[in-house]
């Protein structure tokens, strides 16, 4: 196996007055493809900022990240974009969904971004919405559904770019313990479909789903484990 | 891009109010270039419809000298204009095409017990041709009627109006100055001039008539005035050098003497007049494009509060792949968009203002392709140019911060 994610010695410095935070502090990791990775740690620790970092939604101070073979941070702003189009699929704590768009037109969007034909991507999008059970729901906008239904329409449009990686910002945060569960056999079966999952969570049941943990303090790994995960019920 | 189309529409549809309250800053400023250019285009319209009417070519001759300053007698004081000159002018000058002299004198109009205080001119046929009269009833007059004197009249219209009310005139008897006339014709009514009396308001009669019957002047020949018509624009100059000539000649004037007539033509009062129009359409067409600017600024304002609203869902279009062009151009179409619709609104307004202003003051309006396509153009512009700076704001967002504002 090759790795896909590879970040060495990420340094992401903020300035706040006149003194300097460390929210990372050489971070060196790197994601096989097709790992189940949860990144864990207490608030402040930097695990957001590095999600945050593998995202390409920011850009480190110092250090060098290589995803899937290329050195993210040459990058230009537009090729960063293609990445997170094509690369990445997000899910959020707080879902994203657009409020005035139905659940199909969430989803189309990725494509539309891809310049996918506009027949194709319906099509797409409806069964990524059919693999998330939604397809009973498609002309519903966010404010109609659930949220658990929300969170299941933010996996469909992470999902309908094909993208290999699918990053997950504590996509259980705002969730019950049924729909967490919900959730999270979802992103185990697309796990198991050979995509690389990287997981941020403070919840230790929730990382016990994944096959590695790594945990963050202070802007530094703690500790990194490769575990047996707990197969969802 | 049709998606790029279809985001817009539905996210101005989302904030109706709003989007209506944008659009009509431009709205008022499109509609205000339109109307106010379309006033003072007809303004111009109606100055060329008296000068055609009343004749660029056309030069006035009036006896007496040009200057009455000083103690020197008074206009028509000795000096004098005859029927003869008139005739001279018209065999000899060959710049020339009509001549109409004319005695005008102010007098009392009675048909049985109706009366009407009316302006009586003497003339000849070449008048009705100068003045550009139509008949409207019956007959204009003509050279037999001045040879034979006849004591015929053409009424104009309101005098028509005012002595025979729906009857028909024609071959009625009229007394002026208790001297029965037979109404011949009656004009085809012209309406108010811009230089101010009603043209209509007129009762015409053969000029030796005039001269026989009414004339108070001991000179019987002599005329008021006359109104010649150069053959062309251009030949004004050389007609009235011809027409000068002829008369210090016949008037036997000696060289270096002042003239005892006076001419003058229309152009130099067109030209100041056409001045006066075009200077007062550049001011409401400019004093209108103002608004436009300050519509557009309108615009600018709204799109940014937009833009600020809208930050997160730029940030959730960001981290799904929407490139720094994508976010542009969903902005700058919502504010093309905004400025398009309210410009076309205003093309209408504006339109539909004009030809009100044309029904209720009977002021003629004339809606000009320039002025549309100005305002249609200026209000794209606007769109481009007030909506650029939040689209690029929007688009120069750095992801995380976008994803992250509350």
């Amino acid at each position: 196996m090759s790795a896909i994610i590879e970040v060495r010695g990420l340094v992401k410095t903020y300035k706040s007055g006149d003194s300097e935070l460390n929210a990372l502090d050489g971070v060196s990791f790197s994601a096989e493809r097709g790992e189940f990775v949860a990144i864990m740690g207490p608030s402040g620790s930097g695990k957001s900022t590095a999600m945050n970092m593998i995202g390409c939604l920011d850009s480190p101070t110092s250090g060098e990240y290589i995803l899937d073979g290329r050195d993210v941070s040459k990058l230009s702003r537009d090729e960063l974009a293609r990445i997170r189009n094509v690369t990445l699929g997000f899910i959020f704590q707080g879902f994203n969904l657009l409020p005035r768009l139905s659940a199909l037109d969430n989803t189309v969007l990725p494509l539309v971004y891809a310049g996918v034909s506009a027949k194709e991507r319906k099509e797409r999008a409806r069964k990524a919405l059919e693999r998330v059970g939604l397809s009973s729901r498609m002309k519903h906008r966010p404010n109609q559904l659930s949220g658990g239904q929300q969170q299941r329409v933010a996996i469909a449009r992470a999902l309908v770019g094909e993208a290999p990686i699918i990053l997950a910002d504590e996509p259980t945060g705002n969730l019950d313990t049924r729909t967490s569960l919900e959730v999270m056999d979802l992103l185990c079966g697309i796990n198991g479909e050979g995509r690389t999952v990287i997981l941020v969570t403070h919840e230790p049941d929730i990382a016990e789903y994944a096959s590695r943990v790594i945990r963050f303090r202070d802007g530094r790994i703690e500790e990194d484990i490769r575990q047996t995960p707990k197969r969802a019920a | 891009m049709f998606e790029v189309f279809r985001t817009a529409i539905s996210s101005l549809w989302a904030n109706k109010t709003r989007s209506v309250l944008t659009m009509l800053g431009v709205v008022i400023g499109v509609a205000a270039v339109i109307a106010m250019v379309a006033v003072g285009n007809g303004a111009s319209t109606q100055m060329e419809d008296v000068v055609s009417g009343f004749g660029v070519n056309m030069i006035m001759i009036r006896p007496g000298a040009p200057n009455q300053g000083g103690v020197r007698m008074g206009a028509g004081s000795g000096a004098r204009l005859t029927l003869s000159d008139i005739e001279a002018i018209e065999q000899e000058c060959w710049s020339i095409k009509a001549v109409a002299p004319q005695i005008s004198t102010g007098a009392q109009i009675i048909y049985e017990n109706r009366n009407w205080s009316a302006s009586v001119t003497g003339t000849t046929a070449g008048f009705f041709e100068i003045r550009d009269y139509q008949a409207e009833l019956g007959r204009l007059l003509d050279d037999d009627d001045a040879r034979a004197a006849a004591k015929v009249a053409v009424l104009g219209s309101t005098v028509a109006k005012e002595l025979f009310g729906g009857m028909d005139p024609l071959g009625r008897s009229v007394r002026i100055r208790n001297i029965p006339f037979e109404v011949v014709g009656v004009l085809a009514s012209k309406g108010q001039s811009a230089m101010g009396p009603d043209q209509d308001d007129i009762v015409v009669i053969p000029i030796t008539t005039a001269q026989r019957r009414l004339s108070r002047n001991t000179f019987a020949d002599s005329i008021n005035m006359a109104f010649v018509q150069a053959r062309d624009v251009s030949m004004i100059e050389s007609a009235m050098d011809e027409i000068a000539g002829l008369l210090r000649q016949r008037h036997r004037i000696s060289r270096g003497a002042e003239d005892d007539f006076s001419l003058g033509n229309m152009t130099d009062v067109v030209n100041s007049l056409s001045q006066v129009t075009r200077v007062m359409t550049l001011l409401l067409g400019s004093v209108a494009s103002i608004s436009l600017v300050v519509g557009g600024i309108g615009i600018m304002n709204i799109m940014l509060v937009s833009v600020t609203e809208r930050t997160r869902e730029i940030g959730v279009r960001m981290a799904i792949g929407a490139r720094a062009f994508d976010i542009r151009i969903q902005f700058l179409l919502e504010a093309m968009l905004l400025s398009l619709i309210g410009g076309a609104t205003g093309i209408l307004i504006g339109y539909g203002t004009s030809v009100g202003i044309s029904q209720i003051l009977k002021w003629p309006t004339h809606v000009s392709g320039g002025a549309v396509a100005l305002a249609a153009g200026f209000s794209c512009f606007v769109g481009v140019f007030f909506g650029f700076y939040p689209a690029w704001k929007a688009s120069a967002l750095r992801p995380i911060d976008a994803l992250r504002f509350e």
